[in-house]
């Protein structure tokens, strides 16, 4: 049976970082499900983790009072789940709901906050990964924006 | 068809067999006589009359040779006059022209189709030939993009091949009752298990898109050698004679529209030819 540690090791995130650094991101994380239809966040709460998904797809949405619960990303096996927990005021601005049976691994954003205060280089390590992370998102949210598929014959 | 053939400029007549609805603008159309033999990624000129003549894609099966099949997108007045054809009216067929995709080269290996928008369309015969020969092939995977779920092209077929090969649908913008996926279509490579050693590629969509489709796949190491791409230009003669279609050194009707990304894979980023 895979320990957290051996699945915190195999997370793409978490790829290329020393041991010593993926054992301190262990000792915040932990095994979770959440049932299909499940809010695992919602806009508002506190962003106080995020998670790592191993099964199942969860879909990032935004409320609209005129036009109820839209989907702007769904996110699959091996993506990461929310960064509002990196940065004040540590709040969600999205929701997120299980689409199907999810399995993931949570990590609590304070354990590694306070974790990165003490470890400065495993601080940096892990902006670099979230920058890198927020970059790529960023990138295909302008790709949607340009709606490539408008125009043309193909 | 040769550039020395003196019939290369004369269209035949075809009669439309049958035709389906696509999406609010896109029409498959399937004309008999087929023709002469053609190959997956090739595409022929069809001359609606009255109207004018364009280059459109094969869609068909290559397993049913006794139809002609291209699905056209409504974007001018030539493919509008062909999405209003109706069973038993005729249009003109030159062709077919151009490059192939690389299915000889593909069998054993893994085989990753990325496909944008009408893109798909190009791409139907290889989905099809892939799904008939299934055995011949390693891990064969579908990834598709569309703007919304009422642009996708061909959902019956998509439920099919999905008992074949996998098959991995996102839209840019969900609409209510959508239960796939969103995102942009290089948003579903990390889910498709690419190895990238042994495997190929195969693209086909708006420039944009098969440009970062490129990028996301360089990224995950799979060598330029390995991809290809189907580019689309203003195609007249079809036979590289006119210029039209001139990009660099190639001309698209006859050198393409089936590239290897190592030839023309410059060619998505520049911004003057």
């Amino acid at each position: 049976m895979l320990t957290i540690a051996d699945v915190v090791a195999r997370c793409p995130l978490f790829d290329g970082l020393p041991t010593r650094h993926r054992e301190l991101i262990a000792g915040c994380a932990r095994f979770a499900r959440f049932d299909a239809g499940t809010a695992i966040f919602l806009e508002g709460q506190p962003a106080d983790r995020f998670h790592v998904i191993r099964e199942g797809r969860v879909t990032l949405e935004v409320f609209s009072p005129e036009r109820g619960r839209i989907v702007v990303q769904t996110l699959g096996p091996g993506d990461p789940l929310g960064w509002s927990w990196l940065f004040p005021p540590y709040r969600w601005h999205l929701d997120a709901f299980a689409r199907e049976p999810v399995a993931a691994i949570s990590f609590d954003g304070a354990c590694l906050r306070g974790t990165c205060h003490e470890d400065h280089e495993l601080g940096h390590l892990l902006m670099e990964r979230f920058g890198g992370l927020m970059l790529q998102r960023l990138q295909a949210t302008r790709l949607q924006l340009l709606d490539v598929y408008a125009h043309g014959s193909r | 068809m040769a550039a020395a053939d003196p019939g290369f400029l004369a269209p035949r007549p075809a009669r439309v067999l049958g035709w389906r609805r696509e999406t609010a603008e896109s029409v498959t159309i399937a004309l008999e006589p087929a023709g002469e033999p053609w190959l997956p990624g090739q595409f022929n000129m069809l001359y609606a009359f009255g109207a004018g003549e364009v280059p459109i894609s094969i869609s068909g099966d290559p397993g049913r040779p006794d139809r002609l099949v291209h699905t056209v997108r409504s974007v001018g007045m030539v493919s509008a006059a062909l999405c209003r054809l109706r069973r038993g009216q005729w249009v003109g067929v030159r062709g077919p022209f151009g490059s192939a995709w690389p299915l000889p080269a593909a069998r054993g290996r893994d085989v990753l189709v990325i496909a944008g928008g009408v893109g798909l369309a190009p791409l139907r015969p290889v989905v099809y030939e892939l799904c008939c020969h299934r055995g011949d092939y390693g891990r064969v995977t579908l990834l598709y993009g569309a703007r919304t779920p009422g642009d996708l092209l061909f959902r019956p077929e998509l439920e099919r091949w999905r008992r074949r090969i996998e098959v991995l649908v996102t839209v840019d913008r969900a609409a209510p009752g959508w239960t796939g996926d969103v995102g942009v279509v290089g948003s579903l490579l990390p889910r498709a298990g690419l190895d990238p050693a042994g495997a190929v590629a195969m693209v086909c969509g708006p420039e944009v898109m098969m440009r970062f489709a490129l990028a996301d796949l360089r990224r995950l190491g799979l060598p330029e050698s390995a991809t290809w791409i189907s580019m689309e230009r203003n195609m007249h003669c079809a036979v590289g004679l006119c210029g039209h279609c001139q990009l660099g050194p190639a001309f698209v009707c006859r050198d393409g529209p089936v590239f290897g990304a190592g030839a023309i894979g410059w060619a998505l980023g520049v911004r003057e030819v």
